[in-house]
């Protein structure tokens, strides 16, 4: 256990050391949200009709335009090689650095999201549902771009094909979130959707980190 | 004779190359047959009149967009776990096919929808469900193309089609729950008329046609990676000698 | 057979859809054809290459 917190614990020191991660996670979720309005008019009934959506995909956009910093530094400077060499399982070391990645970024956004509810004229009933599946949903967003991000470690200027990859693969996690917050916000039960997330967020624990392990592996090769 | 006895390039391009002629030639009758049930002899439906034949390319376009990726899958099941040598050639071959028939699926059917529903695209359970279908193909293809070494893309391309894979059915599952929460005005029906036997006839030799096809087209592709890859070799054995 | 063209009025939609189809199969299987033909000559070619530096390195 004591060699997975300290995985956790260097990269959260990391992040805070080079700061901007998180803050351009935040500045890019605000901007994005704020085109919105601008290009589709002020009316609030259509902000708020169209904000769970807005949200949930400027937040799942945030969030995959950090992956890169997952492994790419640490791949350069040759830690991430070091870090295998602890002895630490490469599956648990991925696990470990997705969890810090989600602190850092998913964690932000989830705080952000309801000021930017706000923003976006979204119905009250909707903001418990917003906080619990953003809780729920940002870390599988963190694991399936995982490992999207081991895949396109070796490929120089993979960020597009990060996207490419990562996207389709967001779409369930963006369905199920977007679809509760509209149940909470209808008056309609919105327990099946938060149920559907969570299976969806529970399977990518064990999963995600597997897969990015076997992709990382090639790259260390 | 186990999975490992076509391992060897030089038994399989042999056996390709005997296969490969009755496939093309299945595929040609199956094709012409096809099409002529399909444009002459099958009647015009009672509401969708003659718009109705095209469902005869696009349903089979849509069963092949699948059956190749799951034959993608498999290949790349069968690459990562049991290390054959020509699996992962065979997943990638059968890609840039499978993204074809995808693209089929999608123009086939907003040119079935137009005249049936008035607009060039509808974001029904089926057509989204292929339109994302057809980015987890670019997604396969780019990776394959933008890793330089051979045996890495494989490995990662392999990873690739397994996590796209067993997220194929959880975006089906999704896209379907979505489409419910959505429901549009009309009830959208891609499936066209409950099917008749006159319409059942010239779907199937289509799907079969379009089948014996992407056997024929794999066993080229293959045939054309597999010197892709002995070319590899070659260059780099003789850029370390 | 004028509604074989015609389909009912709608040909502007049946034709193009049957057309694309064909032709999208038929462009890949040329353009997988004519790949697997450049791959044959090139690897033909290169193995010749390689066989003559062979002959060439054994001469004393």
């Amino acid at each position: 256990m004591k060699p997975f917190m300290a995985v956790i614990a260097r990269d959260l020191h990391l992040a805070v050391r080079q700061g901007g991660a998180t803050f351009l996670a935040l500045v890019f979720f605000l901007l994005t949200v704020t085109l919105f309005p601008l290009g589709i008019g002020p009316e609030p009934a259509i902000l708020a009709r169209i904000a769970p959506g807005v949200l949930w995909v400027a937040a799942l956009l945030a969030a995959m335009l950090s992956l890169d910093r997952l492994f790419q530094a640490d791949f350069e400077d040759g830690s991430l090689e070091q870090l295998t060499l602890s002895g630490l399982p490469l599956g648990a070391i991925v696990l470990a650095k997705t969890i810090a990645h989600w602190l850092t970024t998913g964690l932000p956004l989830l705080l952000a999201a309801p000021i930017l509810a706000v923003l976006l004229n979204m119905d009250s009933e909707g903001f418990a549902a917003l906080l619990l599946t953003m809780l729920i949903g940002t870390p599988a967003l963190s694991l399936i771009g995982a490992i999207g991000a081991a895949l396109t470690l070796t490929v120089r200027r993979g960020g597009v094909l990060l996207s490419l990859l990562v996207l389709p693969l967001y779409i369930p996690v963006l369905i199920f979130g977007v679809s509760a917050i509209d149940a909470a916000v209808h008056g309609l039960n919105a327990k099946p959707h938060v149920l559907l997330l969570t299976a969806l967020t529970l399977a990518a624990i064990p999963l995600c980190p597997w897969a990015a392990a076997a992709a990382v592996k090639l790259s260390l090769e | 004779m186990s999975m490992h006895y076509f391992a060897n390039p030089t038994r399989f391009t042999r056996l390709a190359e005997r296969i490969q002629p009755w496939a093309e030639g299945l595929a040609g009758v199956l094709l012409v047959v096809g099409l002529y049930l399909a444009l002459v002899e099958a009647p015009a439906d009672y509401q969708q009149g003659d718009t109705v034949r095209i469902m005869f390319v696009h349903v089979p376009s849509a069963w092949m967009a699948m059956f190749c990726y799951s034959f993608l899958a498999v290949a790349s099941a069968i690459a990562l776990i049991w290390k054959h040598p020509l699996a992962d050639l065979a997943a990638k071959a059968s890609a840039p096919i499978g993204a074809g028939f995808t693209f089929l699926a999608l123009v086939t059917g907003s040119l079935w929808g137009k005249p049936m529903w008035g607009t060039w695209w509808v974001w029904d359970a089926r057509l989204t469900s292929v339109l994302i279908l057809f980015f987890l193909y670019l997604g396969y293809m780019a990776l394959w193309q933008a890793i330089e070494d051979g045996q890495k893309a494989a490995k990662a391309a392999a990873v690739l089609a397994l996590v796209g894979a067993v997220n194929v059915p959880i975006i089906k599952f999704s896209v379907d729950w979505w489409n419910t929460l959505h429901q549009p005005a009309s009830v959208l029906r891609m499936d066209g008329p409950a099917i008749h036997p006159s319409m059942l006839w010239p779907l199937l030799i289509m799907a079969l046609a379009f089948k014996a096809y992407f056997v024929a087209l794999l066993l080229v592709r293959m045939r054309m990676e597999l010197n892709l890859r002995r070319i590899r070799a070659l260059q780099l054995a003789e850029r370390t000698t | 057979m004028r509604h074989f063209f015609e389909m009912g009025g709608y040909a502007g939609y049946v034709w193009p859809a049957f057309v694309i189809v064909l032709v999208v199969m038929a462009v890949l299987w040329v353009a997988s054809r004519r790949g697997c033909r450049n791959s044959e000559h090139t690897l033909a070619a290169l193995r010749k290459i390689v066989n003559n530096k062979k002959l060439t390195r054994s001469d004393p």
